[in-house]
């Protein structure tokens, strides 16, 4: 196949891939936009093959791993629960780090078969876009196992600070830069190797000091590098689809970051520089003298069943507990009530940009029965009751109230405007924010101190 | 003097990252999550260049280091690949709207 050709074919895949985007922007359209990404996919690994024309033992390896990997792939997708999702996409990101630091060694080791120059005399262009790739992708690498390891739990969620971290980030940041730059002077392997080496340790150091909280923005960060990364590469080969899906991918990382941080009312900077989450000793102090109102799932039953209309709010206790499905048949049992039911989702409820939605839905919640933050937060004014699950700081009203407070300003769900406000929730503790909730001490809120899936099923039992 | 074709991909570059930032920006957020694991499949299309480093070489020079790390790019993209579309298509299946509900 002709270069010209296959380049025609690699922009047919890139084009593809911002159709599989693009079919995101409403339910409908999604199944075919995935659907065009997986052919814009085939469309690229066969003109790769056929431009390359060499069918012969190296090619039975490249499909013996391309099986292996696809088959593990595979039963990972089909086997792994909608409550793991933000793991699974960490682990992802790592793969495709690590896979750009893989394809950029070959290419560095042996650049003639990408016709980049020979070993010692690669083109100086090549040179610097592989190492940017390289480094990228080994940050994101890294950076994306300490976010795995987080989140599943295997590692404290609290964010890990030493003195002076920043200031040897910034250092080891220049001397990425540095090794590089003499690199592409001298060519020599072990400036790229040393190269390679900091940036894994630089990923690691990224990502400790940052908490559990903050790691909605964590991972769609980690998104938008393992696009730059792969457009690094894609520069490199000269591969038009490779530089398209970069830049698609990088972009997206970097929109789904920036709504993460204005959710959480947070500046970038301050997600990066981390140590968020440690609790807040002035409100621990005088959680126990204030007085709350406890019920149990037969007052809960009650309420509700009485209510003209019931929000749900729920957060990333319901995941934990994976209630979704008992929340789904609490509405049910709402419904056949008479009452309106309906979600409110916060943008940074749960661990990943709409995570809440994927668990809805895995539960059978109809899409046009869950709205946006800005979609129905006038809606709480008018409302009998919030039902809160497993959420606690995007309810928190400290967010407007107290400047001192480390969630001022947080775009939060007005769920003290209904008339009644029933929180789901193991203890009074703080959330992840490490502040105490006013809202657990007003008059018209009734707590439900249990386990949030056997609560909503204690409930469903009553409602029936 | 002849433009250099780096120009050339640096253009198209500079304009998918506007493309991605309008056909983001029209996802909605409800389907966000899915929007991460699609765009986690599709730069794995970094797997075309794993293929051609996995098949550089003749028979003899098959394991050389450079092909070796070039599989083990191939095998770890396409984790990805098979794993990343084919969740986001499971996903993609449980969003469904009232009236195809009952």
């Amino acid at each position: 196949m002709s270069e010209n050709l296959s380049a025609i074919f690699y922009l047919v895949s890139g084009v593809l891939f911002i159709l599989a985007l693009r079919g995101l922007s409403s339910p409908g359209t999604s199944r075919r936009g995935n659907l065009f990404g997986i052919l814009g996919m085939i469309i690229a690994i066969t003109v790769t093959f056929l431009s390359i024309g060499n069918f012969s033992v190296g090619f039975i390896y490249v499909f013996i791993f391309l099986l292996a990997g696809g088959s593990i792939g595979a039963l990972i997708a089909y086997k792994i629960p909608m409550t793991a999702m933000p793991e699974l996409v960490a682990g992802f990101h790592s793969l495709v780090g690590l896979a750009a630091v893989f394809v950029a060694i070959s290419a560095f080791l042996n650049p003639q078969s990408f016709n980049l120059g020979s070993p010692g005399d690669i083109k100086l262009a090549s040179l610097i876009e592989m190492s940017i790739g390289a480094a990228i992708g080994a940050i994101t690498f890294s950076g994306s196992i300490i976010a795995f390891l987080k989140l599943r739990g295997i590692m404290s969620g609290s964010p890990i600070t030493f003195k002076g971290q920043h200031f040897i980030n910034l250092l080891l940041g220049l001397s990425i830069i540095v090794l590089i730059f003499y690199l592409c002077k001298n060519q020599s392997d072990s400036f790229f190797w040393s190269m390679i080496a900091i940036s894994f340790l630089v990923g690691l150091l990224l990502i400790i000091p940052i908490g559990g909280a903050d790691m909605p923005v964590v991972i769609s960060m980690l998104n938008s590098y393992s696009g730059w990364a792969a457009a690094g590469i894609g520069f490199t080969l000269e591969n038009t689809a490779l530089i398209i899906t970069g830049a698609l991918v990088g972009s997206s990382g970097a929109i789904l970051s920036y709504i993460m941080c204005k959710g959480m009312n947070r500046s970038f900077i301050s997600v990066i520089l981390g140590g968020f989450g440690v609790t807040d000793q002035n409100s621990k102090k005088d959680k126990n003298i204030k007085p709350v109102k406890s019920g149990n799932a037969e007052d809960a039953a009650f309420l509700m069943k009485n209510a003209s209309s019931v929000i749900i709010v729920p957060g990333y206790g319901m995941a934990v507990a994976q209630a979704q499905h008992a929340v789904r048949e609490m509405a049910d049992g709402l419904k056949k009530n008479g009452v309106k039911v309906s979600y409110a989702v916060h943008p940074v409820a749960g661990r990943m940009p709409g995570h809440m939605n994927v668990l809805l839905a895995e539960a059978n919640v109809p899409y046009d029965e869950v709205f946006e933050q800005e979609n129905i937060n006038n809606d709480f004014a008018s409302t009998d009751v919030a039902f809160v699950i497993g959420a606690n700081d995007v309810t928190n009203p400290v967010a407007k109230t107290d400047p001192q407070s480390p969630i001022y300003g947080m775009p939060i769900l007005d769920v003290e405007k209904s008339k009644s406000v029933l929180f789901v929730k193991r203890s009074l503790s703080p959330g992840y924010a490490g502040v105490d909730n006013e809202l657990f001490y007003r008059d018209n809120t009734l707590m439900l101190f249990a386990d949030a899936k056997k609560m909503t099923e204690e409930i469903v039992k009553n409602l029936n | 003097m002849e433009i250099d074709p780096f120009i050339f991909r640096l253009s198209i570059f500079v304009l998918s990252i506007f493309v991605g930032y309008y056909v983001v920006w029209s996802v909605t957020p409800s389907l966000h999550t899915p929007l991460m694991s699609v765009t986690n499949a599709i730069s794995s299309v970094i797997i075309v260049g794993a293929i051609i480093a996995g098949l550089s070489g003749d028979i003899k020079s098959i394991f050389d280091t450079s092909n070796i790390f070039g599989f083990l790019a191939i095998f770890l993209a396409a984790i990805n690949i098979f794993g990343g579309f084919l969740v986001t298509q499971r996903m993609l299946q449980m969003y469904k709207n009232k009236k195809k509900n009952k």
